[in-house]
C-alpha cells in the first residue's frame, strides 16, 4: 500500500543539514495495521507526513499504491487514498456543524451532491456519530471531534489512514472510542492503518510495531515479539505496557511466566493458571 | 491550606448559551498534599483550577488559601498569583520573550523584584527543572519541545509559588520525557517541605505514581475525594466516568473476578510485583 524507497528527509541545507529521516526502506501492507512507536523528535511525524505527499522526499520515494508522491498530477490521487488524522482535534475542524465537516473533503474534490450526502452519512454511522450530524463540532467531548475527523477522512474513500497520536490531548474513555474505532475499521473494512502513538497499550493491539529512532527503523516486528525485549524497547526511550513489565520482573525473580505477554487478559490467564 | 466551599460556576449567567460547569464544589487541599485531580473532557478540571488563583471569580462559594478568601474584591490579586502558580496545558506555547532568562524572569520581574534576587531565582528555577545554563542566553524558540516544556515551568517557579498547579504536564510527551518531567515535579515536592502541588491528568498510571490525594470531577461535582489507594479499588465506578484505572490494577481486578485473593488496592508495577511474588512463593511452599 505504502512503500518507501531509500527515503531520506533533511531539514535545513549544507553544514547545518540535519537528516530527520536516513536512507529508509519500508513497506506497509495492504490490510495491515501498523504502530509506529519513537521518542519526541525520533522522526515518525515527519516519516507519517511523507505518507501522503505533505512533505516530499529530500532524496529516495515514497510511493501510495505504486503512485509516486513527488509526482505533482498525482498529489491530489494520493491524498485520497492516505488521509490523515491529527492530534489536536480543535486545529482540524473547518465547518460548523458535523455534517459539513464530513462533507468538506469529497466537496472539495468534486464529488457529486447525492453521492456526498450518501457518503456522509455512512461514514458518520461507521464512527458511530449519525446523531451529531447537525451539532457544531465546539460542543463535542475530544474523542467525538477525533471520530468527526475519522470519519471526514473516510469520506474521501482512503484505503488507507494515518493517524499521528491522535489520543494524546484525550481522557480514557475518548481514548477508548477512537482506538475501537480503528480497530474496527482495520479488521470489517480492511482498511489499511497507521497509527503513530506514545501510548504502549494502543501499540500493544496492532498486527506490527515499528520503533523509530534517529531517522532509522530499529525494531520492526509483532507487538510481542518487540515488546518481550523490554529493556531495548526502554533503550530507545520507550516503555512497555504495565503488563508486560510486571511479567519481566516476575521472570527475573525466577517465576516461570511466558515473557511475550502484552495485554491484561493474557497476563490474568497466565497467572491464574500458575494460581489456581 | 486551600479551602473550597459550596464552589458553583456558571459561564454566561442569563445568556441563551449559559452554561453551568460547577456545581458546588468542596474539598479541602492541606499543605504540602500532592494531589491530582481526574475526570472526563468537560468535567470542569480546568474552570476548577482558573478558580484556584482567581482567574475566575466562582458565581457563588468562596476559596480560601490561608484563611484569605480569594474571591474578595479586596483580595491583593498581585500577591495570589505570585502564591498560586499555574502552568497550563502546552506551556511550551506561551512563551514568547527573547532569551530563555528573560523569559522565566518575567514573573520576579512583574513582582517589583531587584536584579540580584531576580537573578538568583532564575538560577533557582532552572536547576529545579534541571535546564542547563549555557542554554539561558538563546531563543525559547530553538528549544526542543522537552525543553520549551522546563523553561515554561521554571517561568513559574521563578515565583517561588507555595501552591504549584499543573494542567496536563506530560501530554504529548514520549515515555522518556514523560518520566523525567514527573521526576523533577516530583523532587521539587520533596525538596520544598510544605509546597502543594496540583495536578490534572488524564493518565490514570502518571496519577498512580505521584500523588497522594486523588479528587474526582464528574460533570462539574466532585464524585470522589480520597487517598490513591481508595480511589482506584473503585475502578468501575470510575470507567462509569470515562475514567479508567492504571492497567496494573486492571490486571488484579481480573484475577480478582476469577476468585484469586488478592488486595485490590495495587496500582503500581513495583508494589504489584512484591505482591505476586509472595503469591507464587506461598504457592510454592504449599506444593
Amino acid at each position: 500500500m505504502i512503500k518507501t524507497e531509500n527515503l531520506s528527509c533533511a531539514y535545513g541545507e549544507d553544514e547545518d543539514k540535519y537528516l530527520v529521516i536516513k536512507d529508509l526502506n519500508l513497506h506497509i501492507e495492504r490490510g495491515s495495521f501498523t504502530a509506529v512507536l519513537g521518542h519526541n523528535g525520533s522522526g515518525k511525524s515527519t516519516l507519517a507526513k511523507h505518507f501522503n505527499g505533505i512533505l516530499l522526499p529530500s532524496g529516495g520515494k515514497v510511493y501510495v499504491d505504486g503512485l509516486d508522491t513527488s509526482d505533482e498530477n498525482m498529489i491530489f490521487k494520493i491524498r485520497s487514498l492516505a488521509g490523515m488524522v491529527f492530534q489536536n482535534p480543535d486545529n482540524q475542524m473547518v465547518a460548523a456543524m458535523v455534517e459539513d465537516e464530513v462533507a468538506f473533503a469529497p466537496e472539495n474534490l468534486g464529488v457529486d451532491p447525492a453521492e456526498i450526502r450518501r457518503r456522509v452519512d455512512r461514514c458518520l454511522e461507521i464512527v458511530n456519530m449519525t446523531k451529531f450530524a447537525k451539532t457544531a463540532p465546539s460542543r463535542l467531548s475530544g474523542g467525538q471531534k477525533q471520530r468527526v475527523a475519522i470519519a471526514a477522512v473516510l469520506a474521501m474513500e482512503p484505503e488507507c489512514i494515518i493517524l499521528d497520536e491522535p489520543t494524546a490531548m484525550l481522557d480514557p474513555s475518548g481514548r477508548q472510542e477512537v482506538i475501537r474505532t480503528i480497530k474496527m475499521l482495520n479488521k470489517t473494512k480492511g482498511m489499511t492503518v497507521v497509527l503513530i502513538t506514545h501510548y504502549m497499550e494502543e501499540a500493544a493491539e496492532a498486527d506490527r510495531v515499528i520503533v523509530f529512532d534517529k531517522g532509522e527503523i530499529v525494531m520492526d516486528d509483532t507487538p510481542k515479539k518487540v515488546f518481550s525485549q523490554t529493556e531495548k524497547v526502554k533503550a530507545t526511550g520507550l516503555d512497555v505496557p504495565q503488563v508486560t513489565e510486571l511479567v519481566h520482573a516476575l521472570r527475573k525473580e525466577g517465576i516461570d511466566l511466558p515473557e511475550d505477554i502484552i495485554n491484561v487478559q493474557e497476563c490474568a490467564d497466565a497467572i491464574f493458571e500458575r494460581l489456581k | 491550606m486551600i479551602r473550597v466551599k459550596n464552589l458553583s460556576y456558571i459561564y454566561q449567567p442569563g445568556m441563551p448559551f449559559e452554561n453551568q460547569a460547577l456545581y458546588d464544589i468542596n474539598f479541602e487541599i492541606p499543605d504540602g498534599d500532592f494531589a491530582a485531580i481526574i475526570g472526563h473532557t468537560g468535567s470542569g478540571k480546568s474552570t476548577l483550577i482558573q478558580h484556584l488563583n482567581a482567574l475566575i471569580r466562582p458565581t457563588s462559594g468562596s476559596i480560601e488559601i490561608d484563611g484569605e478568601n480569594i474571591c474578595d474584591k479586596s483580595a491583593d490579586l498581585k500577591s495570589i498569583r505570585s502564591k498560586v502558580g499555574i502552568v497550563f496545558q502546552y506551556p511550551e506555547y506561551q512563551l514568547f520573550e527573547e532569551t530563555v532568562y528573560r523569559d522565566i524572569a518575567f514573573g520576579p520581574k512583574n513582582m517589583g523584584l531587584d536584579e540580584a534576587e531576580i537573578k538568583d531565582r532564575v538560577y533557582e528555577a532552572i536547576k529545579l527543572v534541571d535546564f542547563p545554563e549555557e542554554l539561558l542566553e538563546k531563543s525559547p524558540f530553538e528549544l526542543s519541545g522537552g525543553q520549551k516544556r522546563r523553561v515554561a515551568i521554571a517561568g513559574v517557579l521563578s515565583m517561588r509559588p507555595k501552591v504549584l498547579i499543573l494542567d496536563e504536564p506530560t501530554a504529548g510527551l514520549d515515555p522518556h520525557g514523560r518520566d523525567e518531567i514527573l521526576g523533577q515535579i516530583d523532587r521539587m515536592h520533596k525538596e520544598n517541605a510544605g509546597m502543594t502541588v496540583i495536578f490534572v491528568s488524564h493518565s490514570m498510571e502518571d496519577v498512580a505514581r505521584l500523588a497522594k490525594h486523588i479528587i474526582v470531577l464528574n460533570h462539574g461535582r466532585v464524585a470522589m475525594d480520597g487517598e490513591v489507594a481508595d480511589i482506584f479499588a473503585r475502578g468501575e465506578e470510575l470507567e462509569k466516568m470515562g475514567l479508567s484505572v492504571p492497567q496494573i490494577t486492571q490486571l488484579t481486578r481480573e484475577l480478582i473476578a476469577r476468585g484469586i485473593n488478592i488486595r485490590p488496592d495495587i496500582y503500581t508495577v513495583d508494589f504489584a510485583k512484591n505482591i505476586y511474588k509472595e503469591l507464587f512463593c506461598a504457592r510454592e511452599e504449599k506444593k
